[in-house]
């Protein structure tokens, strides 16, 4: 290879364009040759300095606003249950006052309602936003949901099983109140979120993962619970045979 | 306006919206480097969106981005051609021998890498500016905007082959008006 190819070429090197035959030639002159070798890393270093200096301009936001008004309206209703979810502080008392619908779901939203459980997921894990109310014990968080959903959560103490309590949510899902109880192992957040259903009939755990988290979801007593983290599958696993588990010996004992 | 039926399906538009606002911050920023004037770029970008949204029916893919630059590369030519397309003292006018005669010795690459290092961003924006029309279009897109070379090609319409060799030229003259600030400046 000559410099002149080299010269050109180094430029996809840097860039990451050339395939592994193409980039080992273009490595080999640059070994055997300190001009081209020195071209390199000053673009190198160039490059580098481009890109931690801030070059990006964010556009106005009257601009944005024109173009959003020149656009076609939109029904939104998915916007208007994200604008829900950070109302939350509001929204609380007027829902809790007029009472709760139960969520129906159809196999079909399935989909979409997991999207929004790993939205407010997401959320949660801002500062601030984890936990309404802070405790350990069982007979705290449980009572406290009392009033504010149409169902009662079970909040159970998984401490000794390895999963530790750490308090109680009200969330928005699917432009819904839902209760969602917080766990953690070492430093992982478990959101539990637990949601009334008509349907009565038990199904089995299966897991997904959406945007890199796990979620284990299954239906028992007519609610619908889904299990949320960034905990492997196999641990989240465990923390949902553990629950449900614990909920047998609770009903049946 | 006058809007068409297809142009009121919400659906349509809900699509729209979702493919096209997310770069909104992208498309201003090349109209900002392409023009190098605040209000044209605003102008530009604008009436990319529109003429986006009454192309989106054939707007087949792969990529949203490449496809919205294209289309403000034509916005930018045919209002701003003129303007654009005649920067005083750009770069491209040096002598060719410029770009070949190294402005410093190779052999000591510490203190260059140096000086690339202590460049803050409106100064590289005034460089980037006052590179010529294609270098500086092929440039933003790699190097800011994050084109791979095949979108950068598809976006502005020429061969990937033409987009490596405006690149390679881009950065040589980067570098030497980079360096040659610096010695200005000392």
């Amino acid at each position: 290879m000559t410099c002149e190819e080299a010269e050109i070429l180094l430029h996809a090197l840097m860039d990451g364009e050339l395939d592994a035959g193409h980039a080992r030639e273009v490595e080999e002159h640059i070994a055997g040759c300190p001009a081209c070798a020195a071209q390199l890393a000053a673009y190198r270093e160039m490059s580098q300095a481009i890109a931690t200096a801030k070059m990006k301009y964010t556009a106005p936001l009257a601009l944005r606003r024109r173009i959003e008004a020149s656009l076609p309206q939109t029904q939104a209703p998915s916007r208007r249950a994200v604008l829900r979810g950070f109302a939350l502080g509001s929204a609380v008392s007027a829902i809790a006052a007029t009472g709760l619908v139960a969520i129906v779901l159809r196999e079909d939203e399935l989909q979409r309602i997991q999207s929004e459980i790993v939205s407010a997921h997401l959320r949660s894990l801002q500062a601030g936003h984890l936990t309404d109310v802070i405790s350990t014990d069982q007979h705290t968080v449980k009572p406290w949901f009392n009033g504010k959903l149409d169902v009662s959560p079970p909040v159970i103490d998984l401490t000794a099983q390895g999963f530790t309590l750490i308090g109680g949510r009200l969330d928005y899902v699917d432009a819904r109140a839902i209760g969602a109880v917080v766990y953690k192992r070492r430093a992982h957040v478990i959101n539990l979120f637990v949601a009334q259903t008509s349907n009565t009939e038990r199904r089995a755990a299966r897991i997904e993962t959406l945007q890199g988290f796990n979620i284990r979801c299954w239906r028992d007593h007519g609610l619908n619970f889904w299990a949320v983290s960034d905990l492997g599958a196999d641990e989240l696993a465990e923390f949902g045979d553990k629950f449900e588990s614990a909920i047998r010996v609770n009903t049946e004992g | 306006m006058p809007v068409t039926a297809a142009k009121d399906d919400p659906e349509r538009a809900r699509r729209f919206r979702e493919a096209a606002l997310p770069h909104l911050d992208d498309v201003y920023t090349l109209a900002r480097y392409l023009l190098r004037d605040p209000t044209d770029a605003e102008d530009a970008v604008q009436e990319c969106y529109l003429r986006a949204l009454k192309h989106f029916d054939g707007y087949r893919g792969p990529a949203m981005k490449p496809w919205l630059f294209a289309i403000l590369r034509n916005v930018c030519r045919a209002e701003y051609g003129r303007r654009a397309s005649s920067p005083t003292g750009a770069i491209e006018d040096m002598p060719e021998s410029a770009e070949q005669t190294p402005l410093w010795n190779e052999a000591q690459e510490t203190p260059e890498a140096q000086v690339l290092r202590t460049r803050d961003a409106a100064t590289i924006r005034r460089l980037v500016a006052a590179l010529a029309d294609p270098f500086r279009e092929t440039f933003v897109l790699r190097e800011i905007n994050n084109l791979s070379y095949r979108e950068i090609a598809e976006a502005v319409g020429a061969p990937v082959g033409t987009v490596m060799s405006r690149l390679a030229r881009a950065r040589a003259m980067l570098r030497s008006a980079w360096m040659a600030e610096e010695e200005q400046s000392r």
